[in-house]
């Protein structure tokens, strides 16, 4: 019996602001793929999913020391407000790890510190782009840009890539359809090194090619470079930055090379961009933390860096054989590119299999992945899905591609059951 | 699977004389047949059933209505809040662990808002050290997983092993309700009305072979229907299926939950859920909250998204049909034996004739979720009822 059947209904509006948001909230909703993330984290679960560093290895007994001295000797600067470009301190060590990748020509006044890559992407997308413009992208596209990009109601176009990365011809003539079109194409958006998700990296025959392109139609460069120092064989590429200082915008990161944590990053850009990339970021946060830059700091001035990326390097080369051998023990019927270096490998799975409806299938199986619908903004991808191998141990990752093929192997036959004629060209 | 099935409804009276007179705690209702009820699954609901008789004849005390007065008396009651040692377990490995971990932290903000401690587990390995540890055993455990091992009686059997009591149905009847075509033959064995539906295995399909079933599937039910996995909850793998092109990728997405799709006949109506809280045996019944989403569905991102759902509390129904889903929630609530909180979804079909769709041990307990929002929409202060309820189990001095 309720209460009082004959009071006047009320109604509960399950969020009163709902018409108070901007239309570029509309995108942001709660998905069952994103819940279903939250038991990927148990240990259970072996994720392939999950784009974390290992941070094992890490010196943290010795990295506390250097810390406990650093406050102590300068704990009221980490502690207060800093400047909005950044810490000149650490704007001055970002640049012998350029010189890494070709880049020799920046002075510290050239770079702004920012909270993490995802920042300097709001940045630049915030500054560059109106509702309606084009940011031209590799497809498939990282999918944390994605993110950015819907919430600025940029259209994002695709450019094809292929094992060398983008193709330049592919480039120039997405250019030529959108001016046909009439649309403002504002920048081209790449990760040239050990793509996320594809695991391509751009050649270095193609390098020129696609900076000559985007110069002859002034289309401004965005290069989001943050596994250049993540080859397995310790090779470098050549940064497209460091072919044209005037059409690039350079984003580099700590986050994978030392602390996702501390989000710090920084961006290289020409003077005109760079001046409003500072003003955007004061207007955002005011000051990226000076208690991150300097722990950053702390760790470059007082360790060898270099060696622990080249332990890392050799960790993740481990990683990937040993993702690269289980899939072609388990799954020899499905197709993917080992990369490089980087973090994932990027599988296509049978056709007819749809990587996004079979996550909960996985998750029950105790696996998780990304589904390749996470990195387009088209709803295309559904025969791709990430995985990841940088997290997990080798023999975690052997288990976790065993459990998948099983999945795969289950979602196979119900499709196959249900829908015979999808599945006909399958391996 | 039979495809003929009766559609002469014949009367049934279920529930019983509740002792007031303030109103009739089961209305006279109809009974449809099944189309074809799972052999198992009717097994499980005779026994049910009589386990529901039996227990209709509870005393008259035991069925008298809760008010609001009874229970801020009973809140008042919980001196000592501070010293007694109750535990929240969330979480889980099931596909609705985010939920449940909402749920837990809001009822845990709410009991300590109430003066309470509360401390929160996890289920996982380290749980039962810590049930069982002298220095952490709670006095009072309330069980908020959502999904399997949560809502399907397993924790619960747990906890009963360990002697600790606990809020909640106990493991057989949530095992009963967790069920969902199960608990669909307890509810029509006690008069109510559900949908006509069939439930169905993947391997059912495969033996028989796909087409001729979805044949006989369309003969026997037509169109629309929804289909769902007998198991789970927060409608994660359910579908309206409105053209027949659209059965086959509903089943796939169904069966991506789980081995066994329950397959009904989409009603058509306003989708009404009611929330009971029951103080050693007595129900307060809140009001029948009703959902409004502009795409007529109650999916997981309307349930999830706060957005542009609109809840109607009291639902927007005529007296009498807000009396007859409350008692019909009460029905459901005593028929799968449930205990001390539910929640059960109806869709009010054209008819004014609620539809039982299915009940809920562990109801959400998130900021959107439907129990709180009916309690809120109802004048009851959160903390002081979550305290009630505390202090009734309490007060019952469980060995299980």
């Amino acid at each position: 019996m309720a209460d009082d059947p004959n009071i006047a209904s009320k109604v509960i509006k399950n969020d009163p602001w709902y018409s108070s948001y901007a239309t570029r909230a509309e995108q942001m909703r709660a998905s069952e793929i994103r819940a279903l993330f939250a038991v990927a984290n148990r240990p259970e679960v072996v994720s392939l999913a999950g784009g974390m560093p290992y941070l094992g290895r890490m010196p943290f007994d010795k990295l506390a020391d250097q810390l406990g001295d650093m406050l102590r000797s300068k704990g009221q600067v980490a502690w207060q407000y800093g400047s909005a470009q950044g810490d000149p301190h650490l704007r001055e060590d970002v640049l012998p790890i350029m010189e890494l990748e070709g880049i020799k020509d920046v002075q510290p006044d050239d770079v702004v510190i920012v909270n993490g890559s995802q920042s300097g992407l709001d940045l630049i997308t915030r500054i560059m782009c109106d509702p309606g413009d084009v940011v031209l992208a590799e497809a498939p596209n990282y999918v944390g840009a994605l993110g950015v990009f819907q919430s600025f109601q940029v259209d994002v176009v695709n450019v094809a890539m292929d094992g060398d990365g983008l193709i330049p011809e592919a480039l120039e003539e997405t250019i030529l359809e959108q001016r046909r079109q009439g649309k403002a194409v504002k920048f081209l958006y790449t990760v040239p090194n050990f793509h996320n998700p594809a695991g391509a990296t751009m050649s270095v025959e193609r390098r020129p090619r696609v900076i000559e392109i985007a110069r002859k139609y002034h289309v401004l460069i965005v290069e989001d470079n943050p596994y250049g120092l993540l080859a397995f064989d310790g090779q470098t590429y050549p940064a497209l930055r460091s072919y044209d200082s005037e059409g690039v915008v350079y984003l580099s990161s700590f986050s994978k090379i030392i602390a996702p944590g501390m989000r710090v990053a920084w961006m290289v850009a020409p003077p005109g961009i760079r001046q409003k990339l500072v003003l955007a970021n004061e207007s955002a946060i005011l000051c990226p933390s000076n208690m991150s830059q300097m722990t950053i700091t702390t760790y470059l001035d007082n360790f060898d860096w270099k060696s622990q990326i080249n332990d890392y390097r050799g960790m993740y080369k481990e990683r990937c054989d040993a993702m690269d051998e289980a899939l072609k023990e388990y799954l020899p019927y499905c197709s993917w590119l080992k990369p490089k270096g980087g973090f994932y490998i990027w599988l296509q799975i049978p056709k007819g299999l749809n990587a996004k409806d079979m996550l909960p299938r996985a998750i029950t199986a105790k696996v998780a992945y990304v589904s390749g619908t996470a990195f387009y903004d088209n709803g295309e991808g559904a025969d791709h899905m990430r995985l990841s191998f940088c997290y997990p141990t080798p023999d975690r990752i052997r288990e976790g591609i065993r459990r998948l093929s099983t999945v795969i192997e289950n979602e196979l036959a119900t499709v196959r059951l249900f829908e015979p004629d999808s599945g006909k060209e399958r391996g | 699977m039979a495809a003929k099935h009766s559609k002469t409804p014949r009367q049934q009276t279920g529930g019983k004389t509740p002792a007031t007179g303030k109103a009739k705690t089961t209305a006279s209702v109809t009974m449809t047949t099944v189309a074809s009820p799972d052999a198992t699954a009717a097994t499980a609901a005779g026994e049910v059933a009589k386990r529901a008789r039996r227990t209709s004849h509870r005393s008259t005390r035991e069925s008298t209505p809760f008010t609001k007065d009874d229970v801020l008396s009973l809140a008042s009651k919980a001196t000592k809040r501070a010293d007694k040692s109750l535990l929240v377990i969330c979480g889980g490995l099931s596909h609705e662990r985010d939920v449940s971990i909402s749920s837990g932290h809001r009822v845990q903000g709410f009991l300590e808002e109430a003066g309470w401690t509360v401390h929160v587990h996890d289920m996982d390995s380290s749980l039962l050290p810590y049930l069982t540890d002298e220095k952490t055993r709670p006095d009072l455990v309330w069980p908020l997983l959502h999904g399997a091992n949560g809502e399907d009686g397993s924790i619960r059997d747990v906890l009963e092993m360990a002697e600790l009591p606990y809020i909640g149905s106990r493991a057989k009847a949530s095992r009963t309700a967790w069920s969902k075509p199960i608990a669909k033959n307890v509810v029509r064995m006690a008069g109510l009305h559900t949908p006509h539906s069939v439930t169905l295995p993947e391997s059912m399909f495969r033996e028989l072979g796909v087409e001729p079933v979805i044949d006989m599937l369309l003969g026997s039910l037509g169109l629309p229907l929804f289909i769902k996995p007998t198991m789970g909850g927060s409608a994660m793998g359910c579908t309206m299926v409105t053209e027949q092109s659209q059965l086959t990728q509903a089943l796939i997405n169904c069966f991506a939950y789980g081995d066994v799709a329950l397959i009904e006949q989409a009603v058509t109506g306003t989708e009404v859920s009611v929330s009971i809280l029951e103080f050693d045996g007595h129900p307060l019944v809140l009001p029948p909250l009703e959902i409004w989403t502009p795409s007529g569905t109650y999916d997981f991102e309307a349930r999830s998204t706060p957005g542009p759902t609109e809840f109607y509390v009291p639902a927007r129904l005529d007296a009498k049909t807000t009396q007859a889903v409350s008692d019909a929630a009460l029905t459901a609530h005593r028929a799968l034996g449930l205990r001390d909180i539910s929640r059960t979804d109806f869709i009010v079909d054209a008819q004014g004739q609620p539809q039982f769709l299915e009940s809920n041990v562990a109801p959400g307990m998130t900021d959107t979720s439907l129990l709180p929002q009916s309690a809120l929409a109802a004048g009851y202060n959160l903390p002081e009822l979550y305290t009630a309820l505390v202090q009734s189990v309490l007060n019952q001095k469980r060995t299980d």
